[in-house]
């Protein structure tokens, strides 16, 4: 299986998210230009992060108009798999495969630390590899990752088991102190209604292995592996 | 022909922004001030020989789709001939 990292103008994890890959997947990999419609037939898509064509305007808010996010959305809506990480999620709720938005952090600052993750669902392609509760410890580094999206958006995401992690304490608790950001009910991560499409803002490129202080992250990577494989 | 685009978010969403500003404002004195909504202005300059009509559409078709995230904002605008 064959997997594509965006690169835009201003992204600076896909090396890191090409190195997971490559290194610790042992799968095949390419990069894939923003610039290019041509996806290289790959099996799954990530969107890495960063700050694509400079955040200007808005995060996400001009990647969305590129080539490549349009080859993206009808990979996408043919059930292709795509996993937005950080800047990728910002990229994936303003090209409209995820709802919601992503506002700037409720205290103002950019925000770089481990946090811990709750798993909310394990019926996915990119949480198969885990169990309902794992706590993850899993690095954030953003200024906009303060989720919103309206009520009831909210109440179809929560009916329809599409949370896929929230940010808690590093025994599980969801709480106020454990919310780096704001995010609306401590939500770090979400699905699209078919399943195949993942937004986190914590980045498991940047932990996937214990050298980098954990290997949490790895357990989205070869979920999705496994997926892949079983497919 | 110009045109004035006001992005602003929602008043459903909170804005730290702005109320960070509104909190310097009431520890400095300005008790004149009871709310400040932060947003974005953008000036366009609209192509010759438009009617007002189409510079109208145009202008409402950048500020949905390109200027504002309807998730969060919304806009207002005027026209200056």
């Amino acid at each position: 299986m064959k997997f594509g990292v965006l690169v835009f103008p201003g992204s600076n994890c896909d090396h890191d998210t090409y190195n997971v890959i490559s290194e610790i997947a042992h799968q095949p990999v390419t990069f894939l230009w923003h610039d290019s419609e041509d996806l290289q037939n790959v099996d799954a898509v990530l969107v890495p992060g960063g700050f694509a064509y400079g955040d200007y305007l808005r995060t996400g808010a001009i990647a969305r108009f590129s080539p490549v996010m349009q080859a993206v959305k009808r990979f996408a809506d043919a059930g292709g798999i795509v996993l937005g990480i950080c800047n990728g999620f910002q990229i994936l709720t303003e090209s409209g495969l995820l709802p919601g938005a992503l506002m700037r952090n409720a205290g103002l600052k950019y925000i770089c630390k481990q946090v811990h993750l709750r798993t909310e669902t394990t019926n996915s392609l990119f949480t198969n590899q885990l169990t309902k509760g794992e706590v993850l410890q899993i690095p954030i580094g953003h200024m906009e990752g303060n989720y919103y999206c309206d009520a009831e958006t909210l109440h179809q995401l929560e009916s329809e088991d599409r949370i896929a992690f929230r940010y808690c304490t590093p025994k599980g608790e969801i709480t106020r102190e454990a919310n780096p950001n704001g995010s609306l009910e401590n939500i770090a991560g979400i699905l699209n209604a078919g399943r195949n499409v993942l937004g986190m803002m914590p980045h498991p490129d940047r932990s996937s292995e214990k050298l980098l202080g954990s290997a949490d992250g790895w357990k989205i990577f070869s979920s999705m592996v496994n997926a892949l494989a079983t497919r | 022909m110009k045109a004035h685009v006001y992005v602003t978010l929602k008043t459903s969403v909170l804005d730290p922004q702005g109320q960070t500003i509104q909190n310097a404002l009431r520890k400095i004195g300005f008790t004149g001030v009871d709310g400040v909504r932060q947003g974005k202005y953008f000036v366009l300059s609209l192509a010759k020989g438009l009617t007002l009509e189409a510079a109208k559409a145009e202008v409402e078709r950048v500020a949905r789709e390109v200027l504002t995230n309807p998730v969060i904002e919304e806009y207002t605008y005027r026209i200056e001939e």
